[in-house]
């Protein structure tokens, strides 16, 4: 089984409830995101083009925060979901200057940080939150080694990119474009 | 007109806009770690080589200074971590891919290496020392009489550490102006070169002196091929690298890296260590010093750069 | 894992919670995210209705097991949100939460306009409001109270007023909003657009928006359907001098010259109807007046169009290609936000018109017919018939307004000489007025006239500052409401319930006006003690309850009829005077209006000056959310939207900051920073409204940002029906801050 998730920046409007809803489900602390939108616009008005895009861990194959890790506490899981263990952390920072997406942060109590897929979701069947919340649903989750999945069947049908692929990473957040 | 922006979510402290997740901390903890390793370097070396009488201030003075510098680096680690109290996590894993965790047991084992060789060179300032059990005699005894392979370790595990100073950095993928190889032998050789510095400033001989002076601007010579070479690399690389080396070509870190380190750290004293030699009287406190305060900059100014360069995307 | 008595224990803080009954929770044993993993922590929720905006999503509140605020969560069942509320609703949490909130009743102790007030009891504040108002009424009639509200639960406060004689009541939903919309559609088709929107966006196969900056305007389903529709491969032609989101999903984008769509809304028709590009069965089937209209836009061709919109002619040929090819699943969005430029219903008629002419009203990926469910009152007197209304302050104008004019209730406080200004004391419940109504100048001008200011609100926004009592009210997670009936393509019923107590000494809004009702002696108007008890009543009479409804939130009820869509060949009587679909509307024309909407140019920017267009930022509501830290985390100023030519002529770079200031010498009290974006005209900049906060009360959000409200001081009244058209302002920079003329 292998996790991934895949974001239509056809349909993403930018609207940022991805990343309220993480918020709150998550707690994450005031000032803190797990997950964010980017806007790219290209050309000259009236010649314009845009592309937006919910962003997050990668949950990278390859990931290297999980192998600069001293501690072990970086590790992948089941689904290959790439979590931090809190009480395994010592806050080096190591992981976070080592991911190119800059996914990472360290967190007000100490230990690093970030998206984990909302794998206390996931692990009974829910969607993340971010995915169960978008107005437009363009983010779909889920097995990509099953081919049933809504995932694998965008990836599929669709053109899509995944970011940095130079880096090596082997990101398993794809764009459809 | 390519406007390309965040629009929400992301200002996470320490990481936006740019990466500084690592203050003061690291570089003075690679800086200090990197001096270590220099001085127990040439300790190790000259013990095993047999010149431990001629070199006084390599094999018995310098070396007071290394646990020193170990513990004040261990500190600034201690200080950078965010989770403290997890500390002893970094123990009770072996990590081979991780230079954090390889770095930090390296430490952890020659830490102790560099207090015994202090230890064992105590009488050498305070004559009458005497240990307080009778069982620390019998170690000593047992350590003088091993002293060959003790050195053996110094200089593995030293050379080790220098080149673990570069290694944390040159393994982050993700910031282009540490990913280079170099960084690895250049910091062991900023490293030496620090160390040797601070033999010349505690040398008991002009003649030791005038070695270490020999040895630090061969050092230092190699350091400049080591620096051209990395742009060298960089600017035939792929656009990112460019970018990175653009921050020093040109780019915010231009002056500083230039005149700081390259200027004030490696050729200014290379002048004086060759007028030296050539028998110009040159105090040798003054290089010395400037190679020490060039391995420093060179520390902070990598460690910065390199959270500001990036890949785009 | 809470076990039963914990729960109880819980749902006694609130009125009742109810239990989440996922078996999947009860196995949650994960304490690898020990201080975080909130799900294991989250095991109460209770059914509410969001309150961020109109829309009125249903969905639940998620405790912790502290009996702390958790989050919030669509409903599944409603089809306002389909389980998913919109970043706004989502954020509610920091509405709730907000430190800022209005704690205690406050009376006035010094000049309006300063925050000097005293702290009182409820008691007291409303003897001291029962007291004016009687006073008021004794020598002015109570039909001088008047009443802005805009919320849910307005009925509340409506129903008060209305006992006590006055139907003096407007809401800024209507004309600073949606009423040149609902007068066109009304005068077309003889029945308005109503909220949510009756458009078919689901099942369209060409989606127009004009202005509508859907994606932005973060009404939830519309933002939901359009998405689908757009996965169903729908065409999306937006029309709009910004470059918005939803223009950067479109098929075809026309970036319009502002304050010119009706040159190109008549070139579309013309294109239409010279090119057979109508539903010829459906217009001679069911419409009146084609042939006045064909006649009408003879002249209106898209070359004409060409030169004053800067739309080329192929583009509006293909675009009007493009409708008709998906006719009669297109629409043609009538928006929502239309008062714009004073002959605003004239332009929304030329968008039934195109509706009407492609056959989409009443179709399938049209306009669908809504259903609502209704639910009886409780047995009461009648009303008494007020002496006046807002209507009798122009007996001559507006007579085609639906509903009440907000800004004639401004006019009726301020004496102009020739008629009596019989508006003497204003209760404002839930809208902020201040930055609401646009020409702040004659807002504060009519205030300064008034005998008596009571607000009713949930933070101290600007209008407080100038209300002589401020009622606190409890947020929307703390209070019961009238049940949500909303329209749409089923009928649905949905509760909000307080999760939470009321927080400091608010208390729900059915609770203020009862017991503000008792004062004034209108205790026959009140057969219910309890809010729950006429909520119980109402809810048998639908052959519900009050439990079952807090079990499910929301109910959906199937409909009364299969009349979702016109049945091939179905006979319709349109609920106009002539029983038909208007093209040639009779109304206007007896009334002495334009019967076909006619071209009439406006005023563009002179040198120097661009027009101050504005609109929603989806993450934000008005002016209400700008202090909500959720919602400010994700966006905490509002910036001005400068073009590049533009921004390098002035020496204006990304980040920086200016101040604005306006044709009639208005400067803005703070500066805004500067986004140059190729995003927008070169002859506009755009602003997002609700920011620029001028009352310190509001520590977050005081001075962030500037408020578009400020810079509106020319209104262009929409004759037909009231409206404010907001949108012929024109502003330039400035580098230092000015004295502040407004
Ligand atoms: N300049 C300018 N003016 C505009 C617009 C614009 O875009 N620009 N838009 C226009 C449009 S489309 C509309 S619909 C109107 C909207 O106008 P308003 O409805 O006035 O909008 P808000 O600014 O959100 O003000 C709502 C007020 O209600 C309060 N409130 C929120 N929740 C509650 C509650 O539960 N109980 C009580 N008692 N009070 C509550 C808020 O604190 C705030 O004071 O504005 C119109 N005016
Ligand atoms: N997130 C969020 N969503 C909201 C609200 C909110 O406060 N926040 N408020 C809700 C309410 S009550 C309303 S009424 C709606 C309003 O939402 P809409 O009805 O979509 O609003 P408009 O003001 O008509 O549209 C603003 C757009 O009109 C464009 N525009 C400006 N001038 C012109 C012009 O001359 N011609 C054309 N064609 N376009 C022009 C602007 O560039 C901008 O993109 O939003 C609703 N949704
Ligand atoms: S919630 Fe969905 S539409 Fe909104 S920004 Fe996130 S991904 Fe995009
Ligand atoms: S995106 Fe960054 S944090 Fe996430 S797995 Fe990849 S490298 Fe690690
Ligand atoms: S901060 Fe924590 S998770 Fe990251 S590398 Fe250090 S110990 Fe590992
Ligand atoms: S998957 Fe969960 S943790 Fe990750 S961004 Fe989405 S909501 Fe946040
Ligand atoms: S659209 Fe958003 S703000 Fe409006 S009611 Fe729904 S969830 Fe609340
Ligand atoms: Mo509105």
């Amino acid at each position: 089984m292998r996790y991934a998730m895949a974001v239509d920046t056809a349909k993403c409007v930018g609207c940022s409830d991805c990343v309220v809803a993480c918020q709150t489900e998550n707690d994450v602390p005031h000032g803190f995101a797990r997950d964010w939108v980017v806007e790219v616009n290209f050309g000259t008005y009236p010649e314009l083009k845009t592309e937006i895009r919910s962003e997050r861990c990668n949950h990278c194959d390859n990931a290297p925060c999980v192998r600069c890790c001293p501690t072990g506490a970086s590790k992948i899981v089941e689904g290959g979901i790439v979590l931090v263990e809190h009480d395994k952390c010592i806050g080096c920072g190591a992981c976070i200057t080592s991911c190119p997406y800059d996914a990472r942060f360290s967190h007000p109590d100490g230990y690093a940080d970030k998206c984990t897929f909302c794998e206390h979701r996931v692990k009974h069947g829910d969607d993340p939150a971010c995915v169960a919340v978008c107005p437009t649903k363009c983010l779909y989750f889920g097995d990509i080694d099953d081919p049933g999945s809504d995932v694998s069947g965008v990836i599929r049908t669709r053109e899509y990119k995944t970011l940095i692929p130079e880096a090596g990473t082997q990101p398993q957040i794809y764009f459809l474009t | 007109m390519k406007e390309e922006l965040i629009i929400s979510g992301r200002m996470n402290p320490n990481i936006d806009p740019v990466l500084h997740i690592w203050h003061w901390q690291i570089p003075l903890y690679l800086f200090l770690g990197g001096l270590a390793a220099g001085i127990l370097f040439f300790a190790g070396l000259y013990t095993i080589l047999g010149k431990g009488d001629k070199y006084r201030g390599a094999v018995v003075y310098a070396p007071f200074v290394a646990p020193l510098a170990l513990v004040l680096g261990l500190i600034a680690l201690f200080l950078d971590l965010k989770h403290q109290l997890y500390f002893w996590r970094l123990y009770t894993t072996i990590k081979l891919e991780s230079p954090m965790s390889w770095g930090a047991w390296t430490l952890i084992a020659i830490t102790p290496l560099s207090f015994l060789w202090a230890a064992l060179n105590i009488r050498e300032i305070f004559p009458q020392w005497k240990w307080k059990f009778t069982f620390l005699d019998t170690l000593e005894e047992f350590f003088r009489r091993h002293i060959i392979p003790l050195a053996w370790a110094l200089v593995v595990l030293s050379v080790i550490l220098g080149i673990y100073t570069g290694i944390l950095f040159s393994a982050f993928n993700a910031r282009p102006l540490w990913n280079t190889s170099i960084l690895g032998p250049l910091f062991l050789t900023s490293g030496l070169s620090t160390g040797a510095a601070t033999i010349i400033i505690l040398a008991r001989s002009h003649k030791e002196r005038m070695m270490f002076s020999r040895i630090d601007l061969g050092l230092i010579i190699v350091e400049l091929f080591f620096i051209v070479h990395m742009f060298m690399g960089f600017l035939a690389s792929t656009q990112v690298q460019i970018d990175a080396a653009a921050l020093f070509l040109g780019g915010p870190y231009t002056a500083p890296f230039w005149v700081l380190v390259v200027g004030m750290g490696l050729v200014l004293p290379a002048i004086l260590e060759a007028m030296e030699l050539a028998k110009f009287r040159v105090p040798a406190i003054i290089p010395a010093s400037l190679v020490i305060f060039g391995g420093i900059m060179l520390r902070f100014i990598i460690a910065n750069a390199g959270q500001v360069s990036r890949w785009l995307y | 894992m809470a076990n039963r008595r914990d729960f109880i224990k819980i749902a006694g803080l609130g009125t009742a919670s109810i239990a989440l009954a996922n078996p999947a929770l009860k196995a949650l044993n994960n304490t690898f995210f020990s201080p975080a993993d909130p799900l294991s922590a989250g095991l109460y929720r209770t059914p509410m209705v969001c309150e961020i905006c109109f829309w009125k999503c249903a969905g639940w509140t998620y405790k912790k097991e502290d009996g702390t605020i958790w989050k919030l969560e669509g409903n599944a069942d409603d089809p306002n949100c389909n389980g998913r509320l919109c970043p706004r609703g989502t954020g509610g949490v920091g509405t709730y939460l907000d430190p800022d909130r209005l704690k205690t009743p406050l009376i006035r102790t010094g000049e309006r306009g300063n925050q000097t007030f005293r702290e009182a009891t409820w008691d007291e504040a409303l003897d001291y409001i029962a007291e004016k108002m009687k006073g008021i009424a004794a020598e002015s009639g109570p039909e001088s109270i008047a009443l802005f509200s805009h919320r849910t639960g307005s009925a509340y406060f409506n129903d008060m007023l209305k006992a006590f004689g006055s139907s003096t009541y407007a809401a800024p939903s209507y004309a600073q909003c949606k009423g040149p919309r609902e007068e066109a559609f009304y005068l077309t088709f003889g029945e308005t657009i109503g909220s949510p929107e009756r458009t078919d966006i689901r099942d369209t196969k060409c989606l127009v928006l004009i202005g509508s900056h859907i994606g932005e305007n973060m009404h939830n389903g519309q933002v939901q359907e359009m998405s689908d529709a757009i996965d169903k491969g729908a065409s999306i032609i937006t029309v709009d001098p910004r470059f918005s989101t939803a223009a950067g999903k479109s098929k075809f984008w026309l970036p319009i010259k502002p304050a010119t769509d009706m040159a190109l809304l008549l070139a579309w028709i013309n294109v239409l109807i010279t090119e057979g590009w109508y539903d010829k069965e459906y217009v001679e089937k069911y419409t009146f007046g084609f042939d006045q209209l064909k006649a009408h836009v003879r002249s209106f061709t898209p070359e004409w169009a060409y030169g004053i919109t800067t739309i080329k002619p192929d583009v509006i040929r293909d675009t009007a290609r493009e409708m008709f090819n998906a006719s009669p699943a297109v629409i043609i969005h009538p928006g929502r936000h239309t008062t714009w430029y004073g002959d605003d219903t004239q332009r929304l008629r030329t968008v039934a018109i195109l509706n009407a002419l492609l056959g989409s009203w009443g179709r399938r990926g049209g306009f669908y017919n809504p259903d609502r469910i209704s639910l009886p009152q409780m047995p009461g007197p009648e009303f008494p018939k007020p002496a006046r209304t807002w209507r009798d302050y122009y007996p001559d104008k507006y007579v085609l307004a639906g509903e009440g004019v907000s800004n004639v209730l401004v006019d009726a406080s301020i004496p102009d000489g020739e008629r009596e200004p019989f508006v003497k004391a204003w209760f404002v419940d839930a809208t902020n007025l201040i930055e609401t109504l646009p020409d702040k100048r004659r807002t504060l001008e009519a205030i300064d006239k008034l005998e008596l200011i009571v607000a009713v609100d949930i933070m101290p926004m600007e209008i407080t500052g100038y209300a002589d009592v401020v009622l606190p009210e409890a947020t929307y997670l703390e209070r019961y409401d009238d049940i949500r009936v909303s329209p749409g393509r089923v009928p649905t019923m949905a509760l909000r319930m307080p999760a939470f107590e009321p927080q400091y000494n608010s208390k729900p809004g059915w609770w203020i006006a009862r017991e503000l009702g008792l004062k004034l002696g209108l205790k026959e108007y009140y057969p219910w003690e309890n809010i729950e008890e006429l909520l119980e009543w109402q809810l048998k009479q639908v052959d519900s309850s009050l439990d079952e409804m807090k079990r499910i939130g929301v109910k959906v009820l199937p409909r009364s009829y299969d009349d979702i869509y016109f049945a091939p060949g179905e006979d319709i009587e349109f609920g106009t005077a002539t029983g038909k679909i208007e093209l040639y509307s009779t109304q206007l024309a007896a009334e002495g209006f334009d019967p076909m909407p006619k071209y009439t140019p406006h005023p563009q920017p002179p040198e120097g000056y661009y027009r101050l267009i504005y609109g929603r930022a989806p993450m934000h509501t008005f002016s209400r959310t700008s202090n909500n830290q959720h919602l400010r985390n994700l966006m905490d100023e509002n910036n001005v939207w400068v073009n590049p030519a533009i921004a390098k002529r002035w020496g204006i770079e990304n980040g920086m900051e200016v101040w604005l200031r306006n044709q009639d010498g208005v400067v803005s009290n703070f500066p805004i920073k500067v986004r140059v974006t190729e995003r927008i005209r070169w002859d506009s900049v755009y602003m997002v409204h609700g920011f620029g906060h001028g009352n310190k009360l509001l520590t977050r959000c005081f001075g962030k940002g500037a408020s578009d409200t400020q810079l509106i001081t020319n209104v262009k009244i929409d004759p037909v029906m009231g409206g404010t058209g907001m949108r012929e302002n024109f502003v330039t920079f400035l580098f230092e801050p000015e004295e502040v003329i407004s």
